[in-house]
Parts: structure tokens; C-alpha cells; sequence
């Protein structure tokens, strides 16, 4: 039996589906101390395109309140990806899959503490997450003061796809694990009739298996056509992040709110970033509410990244992810909801439907498109290849449904 | 001596004062534009939660994006 290895460039994406999952059931659960979530069920579908890549999908949240004390959440989300990227294309060929995330949460409301606690499942056909989490709020001084501390704790199984007789299965030679623990702190604060500011800190740290199977390296192979040779990466087994973001909502005399946000990013792998964001709200005519926004990212490369390293066997660790390169990306958004009746089904107080649209433009810095080198070796040398850049859209359109 | 008993004294007004109730500065009834659903801190739960997903897959950096966790009187 030969086995013919499947390369392909998401595991990356995979590696980090159940921090998002973690987000989603922490952001989807808003921790007002004091205050259970709204009686409420969103149907959302989304879209994503670009990089040669489509991912798109459903995503159904809803919240509900179970007495006064109880409030309960669930949410169901799906990404069927179609991709082409340009990690694809370079060592392997386009591929489609399905994931699936499932999260159920609870919350218990007791005086001025709320507790929560949740657990949340992503599968797909080669990488299975598992996190729990869990968060207290208290709120002090009259209401003034919200502080957050939650944590969570991931369990990952990381595999590999292979071809075999032209079926796609798991390598049984390749079985990973991977742990996450991820440690939060956050405050809110109203600092007066018209404004609110927020600090939230995140420690975080990851070990196991936290490369990525399906990508790889390159390097200065002069004896092969393309001049270079690719061969696997190699990461450390542990990382350990730090984050800290503060970000301030203000109300506006004509009934608007402008929020400005600031996140600091750091880790042990040698990467710093910044993001800057500022978004308006403004209501109008009545059923409208338009909302802008313009998002600011830019980080430095990890220590062991290069784009092209100079011979084999380099150094201890080797990674040509670009999500570890140095690049800066600016994306603006823009959306419109529209607030609706529907006389007929009395028990739903508000409704409204939403579009959504955002342009994200990443530029590289040192991570070169080797698709050039590969298909016209005469007239790219390994190396001079023009720098990468990725223009995506994404767009949302869903419905939320107050009861 | 008597710079020490000045610091001292600062020191224990200090420290006796921060035992004593903090007066909330801003009323609930003064809330009412905190309470205004476009001051939320997360309007939009599904889609927030969207698009951190879709930052988190193409950036290093991760964390602290929260943002929930108001201490408003919303209620």
C-alpha cells in the first residue's frame, strides 16, 4: 500500500477552532453581572472569500431564561470551506470539507454574581477540540463596576488526512494532542452618564503538537529547478501569550456611540501585535441602525519564521506559516439592520435583519508568493518572488428574533 | 519625627478612606443612555463571535477581544 500524503493548508485554522469556540460561548454569554441575556435567537449566515478560499455557512445562537435565576445558551455552527490557497497550491491540490462546532452554556445569577459555565465540541474530518469554561462576574459599587475573571481549558486531537487507493482518510501513523488553558481577567467600568470603559487581560498558553501537519517550510536547494525544497516544519512544543486590551464607548449628543479599541498582543515565540479599532453606531429613520467601522492589525514574525531559510536542518524550530509572518492588514466594515414587526406571532416583542459586509487587505512583509518561483523558475528566483498580499470579503446576513 | 507623623497620618487617612462605601457617580437613573441598545458592548453576539473566528485563523495574536462584561444599569 503507497500513501500518497494529502497536503493540505488548514490545520492552522483547525488548530485554532475551539479558541474561537471559547470566544464565541464567552462572547455569546454576555457576563453582565447582575443581568442574565436577553430571551433571544439569532439565524445567521456567512460568508467568506478570498486568498482562493470560500468558506461560508449557518450559525443559529440562542439565549434563554429560565426563571430569574437561570438563563441557558446554545449554538450550532458550520463551516463548509472550499479551498485554493496559495499554501494549497504549492505542495498539494484544492480540497473541500465540513466543520462543525456545537456549544451548549449555562448561567446562574445570584444577588450581584453571575456564574457561567459551558462546553463546546468542534469536529472535522481531522481535528477534534473539546473545551470547557467557565467565568465568574461580580458587580460592585452601585453598578458601576463589572470584574470578569473565567477561565477555560481545551483538549485537542490533531490527525492527518492522506490519499490512499484516491480515498481521502486519516494517516494512522499520525495521532496528536494538544492543550490549551486560558486564563482571563476583565473589568467595566462606567466612567460617566455618557461613557464606558472596558480592560480585559488574557493569559493563555498552548503545548502539544501546535504545528501545523499539512505546511511546510522551504529552503535554498540550488540543485532543484525551482531553488528550494520544502520539507516539514518544526515548532516548539509550548506557547504562552499574553494580551491586554482597553477599549472606551461614548454616547453621542444625537444619539450615536463611537468606541475606540486598543489591544496589545505578545508571546513566547517572539510575536507582537497591535490592533486598532474605532466603530460608530448611528440610528436613523426610525427602523434603522447603520453601523461603520475600520479595524487596524500589525504584528511582527515569530522567531522561527522565515519565509526561505538557507539550507536544511537550519535551526531547532522552522515555520513558514503566514500567520507567523510580519504583515500589516486594515479592515473596513460597514453594516445596516432594519428593525420589523411580525403581527402575528405576538410572543416575539423585537425583531430585526441585518447585512453585514467587511473588506479585509493583509500585506506581507516577508512572506513571498512562492507560486512564482514554482511556475517560472526562470524568471523567479527563490526568494525575489513579489510579496504576498491577500484582499478578502466577508459578508453576514442574519435575523435576530427577541421572545 | 514630625514629617514622619505627617506621611503616617496621610498614610492611614489613605487607607481608612478606602474602606469607606463608594458612592456610585453616576445614579441609575442617570443611565439611560448606557441602556441604549447601541451602547452595548456586544449588539451582536453571532457576529462578533463570527468575526473574531475569522481574525484569530489569519493573525498570530489572540485574546482579550471580549469587550462584554458591562457594569451598566441596563436593567
Amino acid at each position: 500500500m503507497q500513501l500518497s500524503r494529502n497536503t493540505r493548508g488548514r490545520a492552522r485554522e483547525l488548530a485554532t477552532s475551539w479558541r474561537t469556540l471559547a470566544v464565541l460561548c464567552l462572547a455569546g454569554v454576555p457576563a453582565v453581572a447582575g443581568v442574565l441575556p436577553e430571551d433571544r435567537v439569532d439565524l445567521l449566515y456567512h460568508r467568506y472569500q478570498g486568498g482562493g478560499i470560500t468558506v461560508q455557512g449557518p450559525s443559529i445562537l440562542v439565549q434563554k431564561r429560565i426563571g430569574d435565576h437561570f438563563a441557558v445558551n446554545a449554538n450550532y455552527y458550520q463551516d463548509m470551506i472550499s479551498s485554493a490557497s496559495i499554501d494549497v497550491l504549492l505542495s498539494a491540490s484544492p480540497y473541500k470539507e465540513t466543520r462543525t462546532q456545537k456549544s451548549v452554556g449555562a448561567q446562574y445569577l445570584h444577588g450581584n454574581t453571575t456564574y457561567s459555565a459551558g462546553f463546546i465540541n468542534s469536529v472535522e474530518p481531522d481535528y477534534r477540540a473539546n473545551t470547557s469554561y467557565y467565568s465568574v462576574s461580580q458587580d460592585m459599587f452601585g453598578g458601576l463596576t463589572t470584574v470578569t475573571l473565567s477561565y477555560s481549558r481545551g483538549w485537542d486531537r490533531i490527525l492527518r488526512d492522506i490519499k490512499v487507493n484516491g480515498d481521502i482518510v486519516n494517516d494512522p501513523t499520525f495521532h496528536q494532542r494538544a492543550d490549551h488553558r486560558v486564563y482571563g481577567f476583565s473589568i467595566s467600568q462606567i466612567l460617566t452618564r455618557n461613557l464606558i470603559g472596558t480592560v480585559n487581560y488574557q493569559l493563555s498558553t498552548d503545548q502539544g503538537y501546535l504545528a501545523n501537519p499539512y505546511r511546510e517550510i522551504r529552503y535554498l536547494d540550488p540543485s532543484n529547478p525551482t531553488g528550494y525544497t520544502l520539507a516539514p516544519q518544526i515548532y516548539p512544543n509550548t506557547r504562552t501569550m499574553d494580551a491586554v486590551s482597553a477599549s472606551l464607548k461614548y454616547y453621542l449628543p444625537y444619539r450615536a456611540s463611537l468606541t475606540g479599541k486598543y489591544r496589545f498582543f505578545t508571546d513566547s515565540w517572539g510575536i507582537v501585535a497591535h490592533t486598532l479599532q474605532v466603530d460608530y453606531v448611528q440610528p436613523v429613520f426610525h427602523r434603522w441602525t447603520l453601523d461603520g467601522n475600520i479595524r487596524y492589525y500589525r504584528q511582527g514574525a515569530a522567531s522561527f519564521f522565515s519565509d526561505l531559510f538557507p539550507y536544511a536542518n537550519y535551526s531547532n524550530y522552522m515555520a513558514r506559516d503566514r500567520e507567523l509572518a510580519a504583515f500589516h492588514s486594515i479592515t473596513l466594515g460597514v453594516e445596516a439592520s432594519y428593525a420589523f414587526s411580525i403581527p402575528r406571532l405576538a410572543w416575539i416583542q423585537k425583531s430585526t435583519a441585518t447585512l453585514r459586509f467587511d473588506r479585509m487587505m493583509i500585506d506581507y512583509l516577508d512572506y513571498h508568493d512562492a507560486l512564482y518561483s514554482k511556475y517560472d523558475a526562470a524568471a523567479f528566483k527563490a526568494g525575489d518572488e513579489p510579496l504576498y498580499s491577500l484582499d478578502a470579503s466577508v459578508f453576514q446576513a442574519y435575523v435576530s428574533l427577541w421572545f | 519625627m514630625r514629617t514622619s507623623i505627617i506621611i503616617g497620618s496621610a498614610a492611614l487617612l489613605v487607607a481608612v478612606s478606602g474602606c469607606a462605601p463608594v458612592r456610585p457617580w453616576v445614579k441609575p437613573y442617570q443611565r439611560e443612555h448606557l441602556a441604549d441598545p447601541i451602547m452595548a458592548l456586544d449588539r451582536n453576539p453571532v457576529s462578533s463571535i463570527y468575526l473574531d473566528h475569522v481574525f484569530e485563523t489569519r493573525e498570530g495574536a489572540r485574546g482579550a477581544t471580549g469587550g462584554v462584561g458591562g457594569g451598566c444599569g441596563c436593567n
